[in-house]
């Protein structure tokens, strides 16, 4: 028997090396956010004031309230669309231009977001809309709903259709078969659609710069235009919060999807 | 045990309260069913007519159409000709929940988000069964198919062979007038599916149901069936009992298709009271006893399976010209394959052509054993082969 070969000193150098410029700036960031000083680089011991700070400021609250509703809605809105166009693609009939339509739903996936922004917002400028809530959640949901998508059709791709047919069989409708069956089987991808949806949502700068109006800042923009005029310590306290959240949402969405395919394996045929 | 079955029948309730029919009596007719799949004409033209009780196999090599024609009887494909009446009524353009038939998949289909017990009650739930009989039946299933104990576990916590008997507790539990079993133990190992098949028969004659299984393997289709469909390209070629099907094929195709034979191509033929005499390139000229349908004017030839063949080391006392006439070929023994019970010899005939002999080894020692290059005398009775078209 061969032991399991340990990592030699060569990949462990180069694991923290990669590790820490990926986390490095963000333990920072995070550690800043404790700093009692008012300058940014330098340490004047423990302190909860920037988060208090954050608290007490009413614009920067109203547009993480504005970020989480646009998050939560276009999440919403994008798993809902995002799952019936997976379960079309893969469990409609073959229709004419079918590859054409699915090749068309994931192009936003590699789509720039600048492109994707400016023709929203040309839109929304040619239907005369107001510009604010409503525009950056449909700008939203069309950005992530093609990830939602993606998401459930490889899930509904991985089942096995005669699980649908066994219980047209025993007795349901189609329906009554995809929602007795096929919906249980695919929930965690859906949840972690939505989740996916909402971090992305949260995080976005580009779109939401094209598509928002006046008075209905997100927060990204809202921490953008603050650190143009310098880098405050609260924006370490709001940062900090925002990567708690995310992170919070992925371990949701990657356990979720961990449960997803270990049902998967059970449905796979033996 | 499942030895009485009561009255409540809850897949003919939901097909409008039909009764099972008795053993024997007619159950299910297909009549002239065709399918096509874009240019491919995967069923072309099946008319069959299936009994109450019977254990019904079809066989064919794959894509032969009948998982098609299976898939059509359960109602996931409409046929585009023909009609499919079951007690009379016509179910060809039913769905699948409208019929009292079900199907046991190949894969099994378990849904794996629910328990053994779960399984086994999708079906009667959504017959609209009382929860109280459920339960009762439910036990009923998993006493039936021996998975006492397991009713909590989910289909990954089983074995292969578990989740087949879940699989067929859960197509039988809504006691369908007619059940499908789509190749129902081709993910079974040999001895399990040994095992199994007897319990299929076993049950199936207990429970008096109807059966149609589709195959690809011909023992499986022998052993239970109590008749086969043999399916090539879309069409039956022969529908007969497992016995008929080995000694009396229709066509060359079927005879090749089913067990191993050796076949002669015959040249000339020559009426000799109730025997033809056949003269072919291979072997010579062959007695055969006369087919009971004439052989036509076209191509033909003689089939004779390898056990029929005897093999010895001086030729039998033989007249030729009398009733009692048999077949002998001289030749040496070319090649040997011994399988346990029995050996198969291919004999290189003086004549030119090749003849196999399967010979039981009925005694521990090799008395009857021969050797590479021996010479031997194959023989074989007249009755023993068969005229086919080809």
């Amino acid at each position: 028997m061969r032991k399991v070969s340990r990592l030699s000193r060569f990949n462990i150098a180069s694991l923290a090396l990669g590790l820490a410029f990926l986390y490095l700036p963000i333990l920072i960031l995070v550690l800043y956010s404790f700093n009692a000083s008012r300058l940014v680089t330098v340490w004047g011991g423990w302190s909860l004031r920037w988060y208090r700070e954050f608290f007490n400021d009413r614009a920067m609250i109203e547009a993480a309230w504005m970020s989480l509703r646009v998050a939560a809605s276009s999440a919403t809105i994008a798993t809902l669309l995002g799952t019936l166009a997976a379960v079309a693609l893969s469990r409609g009939e073959r229709f004419r231009g079918r590859t054409l339509f699915s090749g068309m739903l994931y192009a936003p996936l590699v789509m720039p977001e600048v492109i994707t922004g400016l023709s929203l917002l040309l839109l929304f400028v040619a239907l005369n809309a107001e510009r604010g809530f409503w525009t950056v959640t449909i700008a939203h949901t069309t950005l992530t709903m093609c990830f939602v998508a993606v998401v459930v059709q490889s899930r509904l791709g991985s089942l096995d259709r005669s699980l649908e047919e066994a219980a047209m069989d025993l007795g349901c409708n189609p329906v009554r078969a995809f929602v007795s069956v096929t919906l249980p089987l695919i929930a965690p991808a859906i949840v972690a659609g939505w989740m996916l949806a909402f971090t992305l949502s949260l995080d976005d700068l580009v779109i939401a710069s094209f598509t928002t109006g006046p008075g209905s800042a997100t927060l990204p923009i809202r921490i953008y235009s603050e650190v143009r005029l310098g880098v405050k310590p609260e924006i370490n306290a709001i940062c900090t919060l925002v990567i708690a959240l995310i992170a919070v949402v992925i371990v949701i969405a990657s356990l979720a999807s961990k449960l997803s395919s270990s049902q998967g394996e059970s449905a796979a045929p033996l | 045990m499942a030895k009485e079955l009561p009255g409540a029948d809850v897949a003919a309730e939901a097909a409008g309260g039909d009764a099972f029919p008795a053993a024997g009596q007619p159950l299910l007719r297909i009549e002239a069913v065709a399918k096509t799949f874009g240019t491919f004409r995967a069923v072309a033209g099946v008319s069959l007519d299936i009994k109450a009780g019977e254990f019904f196999a079809l066989l064919g090599p794959s894509g032969c159409g009948k998982t098609t024609l299976l898939r059509m009887l359960a109602g996931f494909e409409a046929p585009d000709e023909g009609r499919i009446l079951l007690g009379g009524k016509d179910i060809a353009q039913a769905l699948p929940h409208e019929r009292p038939i079900n199907m046991m998949f190949q894969n099994y289909a378990l849904f794996p988000h629910l328990s053994v017990r779960d399984n086994i009650a999708f079906g009667l739930k959504r017959a609209g069964m009382a929860r109280a009989d459920i339960a009762t039946r439910v036990a009923e299933m998993v006493a039936l198919v021996k998975l006492e104990g397991l009713e909590k576990r989910k289909p990954d916590q089983l074995s292969g062979g578990q989740r087949q008997r879940v699989a067929l507790a859960r197509a039988l539990a809504r006691r369908p007038q007619l059940l499908l079993l789509d190749e129902p133990l081709a993910a079974l190992d040999k001895k399990l599916r040994e095992n199994t098949q007897g319990e299929l028969m076993e049950l199936q004659r207990r429970l008096g149901m109807t059966f149609i299984i589709v195959t690809h393997d011909q023992e499986e289709a022998m052993t239970m069936a109590s008749r086969i469909g043999v399916m090539k390209a879309g069409k039956l070629a022969q529908v007969a009992s497992p016995r008929e099907l080995y000694e009396a094929p229709r066509s060359r195709w079927i005879a090749e298709f089913v067990g191993d034979i050796n076949l002669f191509d015959g040249e000339s033929k020559l009426r000799d009271g109730h025997r033809l005499v056949i003269g072919t390139r291979d072997a010579g000229a062959l007695v055969v006893a006369e087919p009971r349908e004439p052989v036509g004017a076209g191509k033909f030839a003689i089939a004779i399976r390898p056990e029929k063949v005897k093999l010895s080391r001086r030729a039998p006392v033989s007249e030729a010209g009398r009733e009692t006439a048999i077949n002998t070929l001289d030749g040496v023994i070319a090649d040997i394959c011994y399988l346990g019970g029995t050996t198969t010899y291919k004999v290189k005939l003086d004549t030119g052509g090749m003849l196999q002999a399967s010979v039981a080894n009925s005694a521990r020692i090799d008395v009857d054993a021969y050797s590479l290059n021996q010479h031997v005398v194959a023989w074989f009775t007249p009755d023993d082969c068969v005229v086919l078209p080809s």
